[in-house]
């Protein structure tokens, strides 16, 4: 049988929840964990349509986006610094080595007490969590600039601040967005959790009510959800660094 | 290695004419003496071609006279005054082109970036631009990207940014040493021709023993480990020079000759 390249590739998870809808049907499972296909479908066209899951998506994202934003910010101003003066870089090594690997989720106890319940908090795990990401890919960007380049900003005589404007940003930029992209994806993961585990908003806190609701049909379509919208978001991203860094990162991918 | 048996010249230096003085440069780096000692003056609207076995330290002496480096011993001075950071007036062509360009920019933002620099109003950019783009023979390709054009246009590109500070001396590090015979003849003349236009002084570092006759009032040639000049040829040959008719005369041939026995018995 003759299929287009582009179906092949969802056949096999097809497949499997036809025989998942089957079996759940034929064995007639009764679980608070599981649900059918179809009754997941249901519960998510109704969490869609009554407007609950988009305002959770709204609330998640929001989180989820401040939080990239404050992190990112601070991990690419300290990730330029870092990659373009040795001295700072080795001053700051032991300390960001020491800071770096204490897991964001660990933080909770102490933002809770800090910030309280809701969106400041989350936003303060997210953001340590994309701190990271970001300030070790544009490290690395900054430093791996062609060593020419800098020196064609030192005889041009331009400023310091011109230098990192007009040479080292643009020379490090599609190295940067990646960073951004990769740390998206950790914002999402970091901000939903921090919902399941204690914040009383968004994604992460539609499965806790669904799950404590006896609703796994709501609860698998929230997880299948939050799912769609990690796709996206990274598609998305992966769209826009090709349309904006076509060119540069070709000429990157040479050097 | 055997010594030349050549007489060590050095120029004597005469502060009061000389536009870029080096006096008993040294400079070490990484513990290692790489030049012990040079001391050369340039003048003003001077064409110096500097040749040399390769690491003898040709590299290292142009960044010297740009700034990029600092002495470890003896001064390098700019009209009189000491060099302590790359300066406007003096402007360097690189010889990797194609690492000097910023690839995000087309080749009339290659020249903006100069001229926003010297703080040129963004009125008055465009037609600079266009006027530095032809005076380079690039008319037509302001919007191209560097790595949509060739090497020759590349390196063209380039000095023309370089052009684009006003610059009173051109420091070249074999600008042409990558590009192919037809193209390095053509860009020697266009070179030629833009320096005698604007009257700026000319270091030119380069391999081809030929070129530096060709192109320089004067050939210095650098001994390695450590580099020190280790001969000076003042060459007088007519100008407008002639890729046919120069490297016919009969003195350019006996240049050569002597510059091949240099860079033969440093080596
Ligand atoms: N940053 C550096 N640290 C240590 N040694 C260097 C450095 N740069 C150049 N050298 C050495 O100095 C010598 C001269 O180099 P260079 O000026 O590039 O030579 P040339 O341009 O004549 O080929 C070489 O032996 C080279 O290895
Ligand atoms: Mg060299």
């Amino acid at each position: 049988m003759i299929l287009p390249e582009r179906i092949k590739p969802a056949l096999l998870p097809l497949a499997a929840l036809l025989i998942f809808e089957i079996w759940m049907r034929l064995a007639d499972v009764q679980s608070d964990s599981l649900a059918p296909p179809s009754a997941i479908a249901l519960a998510l066209a109704g969490a869609l349509t009554d407007g609950s899951l988009l305002a959770a998506t709204r609330d998640t994202l929001a989180a989820a986006f401040a939080g990239l934003a404050l992190g990112g910010a601070i991990g690419l101003v300290l990730g330029i610094a870092l990659g373009l003066s040795h001295v700072f870089d080795r001053l700051m090594e032991v300390t960001i080595e020491a800071i770096r690997p204490i897991p964001s989720v660990a933080l909770l106890p102490i933002a809770l007490i800090a910030l309280g319940f809701g969106y400041r908090m989350e936003i303060a795990i997210v953001s340590f969590a994309c701190v990271w990401p970001v300030l070790i890919m544009t490290r690395a960007a900054v430093g791996g600039i062609e060593p020419r380049l800098i020196e064609v900003a030192r005889v041009l005589r331009l400023s310091q601040l011109d230098r990192v404007r007009k040479i080292v940003i643009p020379a490090a930029l599609p190295r940067i967005f990646l960073a951004f992209r990769l740390a998206a994806g950790i914002a999402l993961i970091v901000a939903v959790t921090v919902e399941i585990a204690i914040n009383p908003l968004g994604l992460g806190a539609g499965i806790m009510t669904a799950q404590q609701a006896l609703r796994p049909d709501l609860m698998l379509a929230y997880l299948v959800w939050i799912g769609v919208t990690g796709f996206a978001l990274n598609a998305a991203l992966m769209a826009a660094q090709k349309t904006l860094f076509g060119r540069a990162a070709a000429i990157g991918d040479q050097a | 290695m055997a010594e030349p048996a050549l007489a060590l010249v050095q120029s004597s230096p005469s502060p009061a004419r000389a536009q870029i003085a080096f006096d008993n440069v040294a400079l070490m780096l990484g513990g290692k003496a790489i030049i012990n000692t040079i001391s050369l003056d340039v003048a003003a609207g001077e064409i110096l071609c500097v040749v040399g076995a390769s690491g003898c330290g040709k590299t290292t002496a142009l960044r010297l006279a740009a700034g990029l480096y600092q002495p470890t011993g003896g001064s390098v001075r700019f009209e009189g005054e000491a060099m302590r950071a790359p300066r406007r007036e003096i402007a360097v062509v690189f010889q990797d082109y194609g690492k000097a360009l910023l690839p995000w920019r087309t080749a009339a933002g290659n020249i903006s970036l100069a001229l926003e620099t010297i703080g040129m109003p963004s009125a008055q950019r465009e037609a600079r631009i266009t006027e530095l783009l032809a005076k380079v023979g690039l008319a037509g390709h302001a919007a191209k990207y560097p790595t949509e054009m060739s090497g020759g246009m590349q390196q063209r590109l380039q000095i023309a940014r370089c052009l684009a500070q006003d610059p009173k001396v051109l420091l070249m590090d074999e600008p042409f040493g990558a590009l192919d015979a037809m193209t390095r003849q053509g860009l020697q003349d266009e070179m030629l021709a833009l320096v005698a236009s604007t009257g700026a002084t000319v270091v030119f570092v380069t391999h081809d023993l030929e070129e530096a006759i060709y192109l320089g009032d004067r050939v210095i040639g650098l001994l390695p480990h450590p580099g020190r000049v280790g001969l000076e040829l003042k060459i007088d040959l007519p100008r407008p020079r002639d890729q046919l008719a120069t490297r016919e005369h009969p003195e350019f041939l006996r240049l050569r000759r002597a510059l091949f026995d240099f860079i033969k018995a440093s080596e």
